[in-house]
């Protein structure tokens, strides 16, 4: 009775589902394109999880979609624009590079540009003073006096 | 009675707090010693008020008061007790007194343990940390507060979310809170400099063991954080560029950055005003982080119950503290001169580049998480920025830092020898190039993962190639290279572990490229192959623990017959949230894991399993412990524990006077 009752319990709906053995198709090279694919199309129900990731049942229909427009022999682009189409650009996981985004794609370039950049200048301007003052005709004199005095000894 | 004294206390800290933030900064400025040493009594008073509080709420949670809003919601009367502790952090309330907790735990430590520290500095930073106590122990008790009573009281509580019912959450909220608020303490300290003014090497000293203890701390945290959803989550993820983890990535990021650059300032002088940013950054993005979690302004699998107005209180809390202290800092880093003039290729130098990349790196999450949040506010649209983008930035800037990690170790100070340093590195390199090599062969795989993994090699031994040079040499005995790796500096073996720590976990990331999946359908019985091994499932066996119900299959790992690894991955039903929550079964064989997850079970007694060979896979952890080991090591170094220098000298000097009296 117990075994049946945590089988019943068992039978929920689980936390983690992810990609399921019935989802999974013959043509490997065909299912890791889906995969592939997949894990960079954002299940739109969750938190922030990829569809190979999620349990959602929309992430696996999408998984469904997207393993249906690969046998139907879409290329991977084709595949992603066919969902976008229909989800906007918010599905990916990856965002496309376009004028909302160029800022986004060009951050890292452009702050690690600057910082060297400003690096360069700092390291300029530091140098400039740092050349020695020349000595008045009176310190020099006085110097060598010293020194004069340095070597009789 | 106990509840409410909780709340008392946890009032009066408060109030305490504003006294601690006021009396120590008046007396500082105006250099009067009485009211400076109020500041030590007040910041240990304030860490036992909240420590009383804080008391309380457990002991709520503890007994099942479930008059108590925070504990019905949270807790069951059936809980294992672990979770009734651990309980107490498991919900918004109690992570924020947590959190205010080991704030004022800071604040105690520097209280008790700043022999030698000038008395005017003391109370300076004992000030500021006030004021940030001040400012959350206003949050809690106005927007969070824990003590809350319900009335009638009801009988059963709602419990414990089933995911957080785990040890994770015994270590992991802690470590990292003690890692995130740790750098509270490095905030304070720059901004006591900058009231000051004097900013120099002295300085960089005092504050170099809190950064270190910080990171440390923050390293465990986030390491322990990514293991708890690698076995958690049934799938083996262990990081997924996530808001949240972002969030605790980089202050991380700007935290070892300042460790480095304070290096610099310590023995140079040089890159003062840097290094004072750097403090005040790496506890901005720590608030930042504390933000994003509590206001939930960005989704996220870490949320909690979030509620907009606590997010406007942080987020003014946040808008204080960042814009007061890069207003002063402003106002006082033109004063600052520049300290110790060095060559481009110089320790220096490439501490600076550590800097620039580190920066970079820090700054390409910082965007790469707010980006969609700033899209939409400003023209509605929605983009999503996940693990793809991450992956393409963020991977190709570490690189070069990996690159230059051992280079950077063997530069000496003010002027170094690149090529000199660079013929050093010809054996780590042969030994990662090679590895490449015959990883590929062996076991071949992405491209990347041999390319990686030879990466991760050099790093490995180019860490170890400073120290060897400094212990070793041509016909030395194994006494003396013993004797000298003993007398040798604990912060160069502390630099040396801490870097091949990110070699070991950068080994462990690349050989996921080697790992294999299977996601079938079986019956118990039935043997499945998942890389070198065969699993089989036993037998099915129902079980019951103290507040769940769960299916547990027996399985067996096996290698040409022989059984290595025995586990057991089960589906656990929790009755009081109906939740099902899947256990995995983990075993480690050599440094890789077998991982096993019950998906499902179906009416026809087959079940769905998703089953992982994932090689190496342990190292990502180990690499992190090693990291934190390179941390404990630097933090024992004997110039860190001044007043035990101090002490030691005086001791000699006076033994010295009595010998020459004599």
């Amino acid at each position: 009775m117990r075994f049946v009752l945590a089988l019943a319990l068992a039978l929920l709906p689980s936390l983690a589902g992810a990609v399921q053995p019935d989802e999974i198709l013959k043509d490997s090279a065909l299912e890791s394109r889906a995969r592939d694919i997949s894990s960079e199309l954002r299940c739109l129900v969750c938190q922030n999880q990829s569809i190979d990731d999620s349990d959602a049942a929309l992430a696996r229909d999408l998984r469904l979609i997207v393993r249906e427009r690969l046998q139907a022999g879409d290329s991977d682009s084709q595949v992603r624009a066919f969902v976008v189409a229909r989800y906007g650009d918010f599905i990916l996981l990856k965002p496309p590079f376009k004028m909302e985004t160029l800022l986004l794609w060009l951050a890292p370039g452009m702050v690690l540009l600057g910082g060297a950049g400003a690096l360069v200048l700092f390291a300029r301007r530091r140098r400039a003073p740092a050349a020695p003052e020349q000595l008045s005709a009176n310190e020099a004199a006085k110097l060598a006096a010293l020194l004069k005095d340095e070597n009789a000894r | 009675m106990i509840v409410e004294i909780g709340h008392y206390a946890l009032v009066l800290a408060l109030a305490l707090a504003i006294v601690q933030g006021v009396v120590p900064l008046a007396g500082a400025l105006r250099r009067d010693v009485a009211l400076m040493a109020m500041a030590r009594p007040a910041a240990v008073m304030q860490f036992l008020l909240v420590g009383i509080s804080f008391g309380a709420l457990t002991y709520a949670y503890v007994v099942s008061d479930f008059s108590v809003v925070n504990v019905f919601e949270n807790s069951h009367s059936l809980k294992p007790l672990v979770y009734k502790f651990s309980g107490v952090w498991g919900n918004h309330e109690g992570s924020m007194l947590l959190w205010v907790l080991i704030l004022a735990l800071f604040g105690a430590t520097v209280a008790v343990f700043s022999h030698g520290m000038p008395d005017d500095l003391r109370a300076l930073v004992l000030a500021v940390q006030s004021w940030i106590a001040a400012a959350f122990l206003f949050f809690v008790l106005l927007t969070s507060n824990p003590f809350a009573r319900l009335i009638p009281a009801p009988l059963e509580g709602r419990d414990l979310n089933p995911l957080l019912q785990d040890p994770g959450l015994a270590i992991h909220p802690p470590l990292l809170y003690v890692g995130y608020v740790g750098f509270s303490i490095t905030f304070s300290f720059a901004a006591a400099a900058l009231i000051s003014g004097r900013i120099d090497a002295a300085w960089a000293r005092y504050v170099r063991p809190w950064t270190l203890a910080a990171w440390i701390f923050l390293t465990l945290g986030i390491a322990m954080g990514s293991y708890w959803a690698y076995y958690t989550l049934g799938w083996g993820g262990f990081w997924f560029w996530d808001p949240v983890e972002n969030a605790s990535l980089m202050p991380w990021l700007a935290g070892t950055a300042l460790l480095h650059s304070a290096a610099v300032m310590e023995k140079r002088d040089a890159l003062k005003i840097w290094t004072i940013f750097l403090a005040i950054l790496a506890f901005s993005l720590s608030l930042l982080g504390t933000f994003l979690v509590r206001s939930g302004v960005l989704t996220s699998v870490h949320s909690f119950a979030t509620d907009p107005q606590r997010g406007v209180f942080i987020l003014a809390i946040l808008v204080f503290f960042i814009g007061g202290s890069l207003a002063l800092f402003a106002f006082r880093a033109s004063a600052l001169k520049p300290g110790g003039i060095f060559a481009p290729v110089s320790r220096e130098g490439a501490l600076v580049l550590n800097n620039l990349l580190l920066t970079t790196c820090c700054a390409t999450v910082f965007v790469g998480t707010l980006y969609p949040l700033a899209l939409e506010a400003m023209t509605g649209e929605k983009i999503s920025v996940g693990a793809p983008f991450f992956n393409l930035t963020f991977g190709p800037l570490f690189i070069p830092i990996i690159l230059a990690m051992p280079i950077g170790q063997m530069l000496a100070w003010k002027r170094g020898d690149f090529f000199g340093a660079a013929q050093r590195l010809v054996l780590a390199t042969a030994i990662g190039a090679g590895g490449a090599l015959v990883l590929y062969a062996l076991r071949g795989g992405p491209v990347a993962a041999p390319l990686l993994s030879g990466l991760a090699l050099y790093l490995i031994i180019g860490s170890f190639v400073e120290i060897a040079g400094r212990i070793g040499g041509r016909g030395k005995s194994l006494s003396v290279i013993i004797a000298r790796a003993i007398g040798l500096p604990r912060s160069a073996w502390g630099t040396a572990f801490a870097h091949a720590g990110i070699g070991l976990t950068l080994f462990g990331l690349a050989a996921t490229g080697w790992g294999v999946e299977r996601v079938i359908t079986a019956r118990v019985g039935e043997p499945i192959a998942v890389g070198p091994y065969e699993v089989s499932i036993r037998s099915l066996e129902p079980r019951l623990g103290s507040n769940y119900q769960e299916l547990v299959a027996h399985t067996s790992i096996s290698e040409g017959g022989a059984v290595l690894a025995e586990i057991d991955p089960s589906r656990r039903s929790f009755t009081t949230r109906s939740m099902v929550r899947t256990e995995a079964g983990i075993a480690t064989i050599g440094m890789g894991q077998v991982y096993m997850n019950l998906a499902d079970v179906r009416a026809d007694g087959t079940l769905d399993l998703r089953l992982y060979w994932k090689p190496y896979v342990a190292l990502i952890w180990i690499g992190a412990l090693i990291m934190a080991l390179g941390g404990f090591l630097s933090l024992s170094d004997r110039r860190l524990r001044i007043g035990i220098a101090k002490r030691a000298a005086a001791r000699a000097s006076v033994s010295g006077q009595a010998q020459a009296a004599e």
